[in-house]
């Protein structure tokens, strides 16, 4: 996948929005977005409530008229096309099944409109059923059946004229959480089954991070960083897509020295801190600084000297522990610095004496993992959460196992 | 005996309405159903013997016409009242909550003017000398000898007048609950608005349209106050003829049989409207079944 940030797009995309701005009164919905979608991607908008990504899906669908730009679809400009003239379908949040036809009707509705002709509009609904494995149900009504099937029947009814795109808004969000990871799987099956071009809202980013080919994160109205997931986790480009996708640790300082590819960051009220320096940072700027929690070890001994000079190293004082399930949660303090770090158990596996409150420890990480933001504002450090400050949690009669 | 304990109190909750009905409705009703086998006494009273004398004497020559003549005003009425109603109540459920409750009050604002005198205000709209005549004449679309008033014509305007709003009422309050995503997945997946609006707004709030058919086509088979102002001779409802007979000729056993005639006018037609839509609930899932040649599996409904 090339290099595509925001505001870039490619000659060869199948769906481009062109400088699109919408506003609703003196609130700016969407504001003067830029991007290209390829044939056959599935596509995320990810972000917060109100970010816009819904008022993008719904200009898509023809139901909202932008201000100003333009959208694009296959060559065509189709911002003025109202939504029966799309081939464009839209699977909404609350599924919207016609309540008075039944799963059968609901699937053959697009056809009949377009007056197919009875046989292919049997043959194409009988392989939709199929497709989402509901022949059995085909002739009960949308409240005779549940949230699941629902949510299969919608996806079916958008496919089965095979429109150009297909746009999901939230179609997950009504179902509980077992469905949902399973519901998951079948998209991503139903997607490469049909190989239609998928646009997914979402404000899951476990939704969007298992299923897209590329994201885009949106924050007040603009895209912030438009990237395949892995390099959207790995490399955000701003303190916002940092905090927002998964949990992080901002660390503001000032660079002292250049160590070929490294670079020292003075960290006001930490230590210095050893980063990769892909940005071409010279001495003397400021620079914010992201270093995800599973990044970052958690030991009782120093780190193995096997793992190098240049490893990062603090001593931190255990404060919270978080119990999850799949891992445990640190917050440790060092110096005024509250950093969270992350670390799965296992009893067998890990060699390590069990750690409790009050501890200290080692936190130790590679200068890798750390990354240069671009973008930072005070806004973005608020989106990571922390424990209460001075906050101390009894100590339990038996240390977890850490 | 958890069962019969339930019942009884089932019995308990539906006493007083099913009293109040008996005594109210289901007596009034054989009373006035006995009544006309009866004679009629010179003094406006009931004679006493049973006899089929009003049944036979009521073969007049004029009451097929008039029947006839209340049941086509009555249903004219009502698809009138219907079709203009389903636009306004669409258009009010889509409004913002705070205008939804304004202009629920202007339609209701009528009722705060007697009935009599607003049917009253139509006379004179209507009269020959009056404003719409003016109106329709300066346009080219009425002469001189254009009679706007006392014909069928009239009737059916005041009827649909008076009746419009017995007929938003229970279309805008379908129409309030409906889920109006269902019109945008409706245009998402190539349906021109008119059709969403035919074939998924209609049979979503098709309770409150038949609400609105009884609330207009009951009390207009029995108006009398309507054809009587703005009606002409020629142009009496069954409603005028049971008024008739009530109050001028006194004579009850023939006004009961009227009545009784019209209650089987009103009562036919709405039960046929209510078995076809029984029926055609439970044959819709079997006929597209059918006509896809795929048999219903009944172990899995």
């Amino acid at each position: 996948m090339g290099e595509i940030k925001a505001g870039e797009r490619e000659v060869s995309d199948f769906l481009v929005f062109e400088n699109v701005t919408k506003r609703f009164g003196a609130l700016t919905a969407v504001d003067a977005v830029n991007f290209g979608v390829q044939k056959g991607e599935f596509f995320s908008l990810l972000g917060p409530s109100g970010c816009g990504k819904t008022t993008l899906l719904r200009m898509l669908g023809g139901f909202e008229t932008p201000d100003s730009g333009r959208i694009y679809l296959d060559g065509r400009d189709i911002t003025d096309l109202p939504p029966n003239l799309r081939r464009v379908h839209t699977i909404f949040q609350n599924y919207a099944l016609f309540p008075n036809m039944t799963v059968w009707e609901n699937i053959a509705f697009s056809l009949r409109v377009a007056h197919y002709p009875k046989g292919e509009i049997r043959k194409n609904v009988e392989g939709m059923l199929e497709l989402i494995k509901m022949a059995d149900h085909a002739y009960k009504y949308p409240s005779q059946i549940s949230g699941g099937q629902k949510q299969r029947v919608a996806i079916a009814r958008a496919l089965v004229d095979r429109p150009q795109v297909l746009l999901l808004d939230e179609p997950l969000a009504a179902l509980d959480l077992k469905l949902r990871q399973h519901m998951l799987l079948e998209l991503d099956i139903i997607h490469d089954e049909v190989g239609i071009t998928f646009v997914y809202v979402t404000h899951d980013q476990g939704e969007a991070m298992s299923l897209s080919d590329r994201i885009a994160v949106m924050n007040k109205g603009h895209i912030e960083q438009l990237d395949p997931p892995t390099k959207i986790y790995e490399a955000p480009r701003s303190g916002f897509v940092a905090a927002f996708i998964g949990d992080t640790n901002f660390f503001e300082g000032t660079v002292t020295e250049i160590q070929g590819d490294y670079c020292k960051l003075a960290v006001q009220g930490f230590a210095d801190i050893l980063c990769f320096n892909d940005k071409n940072i010279s001495a003397g700027s400021q620079v914010h600084l992201s270093v995800r929690p599973e990044k970052i070890r958690v030991t009782t001994t120093p780190p193995p000297p096997e793992k190098g000079s240049r490893i990062n190293v603090f001593r931190c004082k255990i404060t919270d522990i978080v119990y999850q399930g799949t891992y445990t949660k640190y917050w440790v303090l060092s110096g005024s610095y509250r950093l969270a770090a992350i670390k799965p158990h296992s009893r067998f596996l890990l060699d390590q004496a069990p750690i409790t409150w009050g501890d200290e420890v080692y936190c130790w990480w590679h200068p890798d993992d750390g990354y240069m933001l671009e973008q930072f504002t005070a806004e973005d450090a608020n989106l990571v959460q922390m424990p209460p400050v001075g906050y101390s949690a009894p100590k339990p009669a038996t240390a977890p196992v850490a | 005996m958890p069962m019969r304990k339930r019942r009884w109190t089932e019995w308990a909750i539906s006493a007083p309405s099913v009293l109040w009905l008996t005594i109210f409705f289901v007596i009034p009703t054989v009373l006035v159903v006995a009544i006309s086998f009866h004679a009629a006494s010179p003094d406006g009273g009931i004679g006493k013997e049973w006899t089929l004398q009003t049944w036979q004497h009521i073969s007049n020559p004029n009451y097929p016409a008039i029947v006839w003549r209340t049941l086509w005003i009555s249903a004219a009425t009502t698809l009138g009242c219907v079709v203009l109603a389903l636009p306004c109540a669409f258009a009010i459920a889509r409004m913002q909550k705070k205008w939804r409750a304004i202009m629920a009050g202007l339609i209701m604002l009528p009722f705060w003017t007697s009935f009599v005198v607003r049917v009253f205000a139509w006379r004179l709209l209507l009269h020959p000398e009056g404003f719409l005549k003016h109106v329709l004449m300066s346009l080219n679309l009425a002469t001189e000898n254009t009679q706007l008033l006392y014909n069928s014509g009239a009737i059916l305007l005041v009827s649909i007048y008076s009746f419009l709003p017995f007929a938003i009422m229970p279309i805008y309050a379908a129409a309030e609950k409906f889920d109006f995503s269902l019109l945008e997945a409706a245009r998402d997946l190539g349906a021109k608005s008119f059709l969403a609006f035919r074939k998924i707004f209609i049979p979503g709030i098709r309770r409150g349209v038949i609400s609105a058919i009884l609330m207009v086509f009951i009390p207009s088979v029995g108006s009398y106050v309507i054809p009587d102002l703005v009606g002409g001779k020629n142009s009496e409802l069954i409603g005028n003829k049971i008024y008739q007979r009530t109050f001028p000729d006194r004579n009850l056993p023939h006004a009961s049989a009227l009545s009784a005639i019209m209650a089987i006018g009103v009562l036919v037609p709405l039960g046929l409207v209510a078995l076809f839509l029984k029926r055609q609930d439970r044959k819709e899932a079997l006929r597209i079944a059918e006509s896809n040649g795929v048999k219903q599996r009944g172990g899995a409904a």
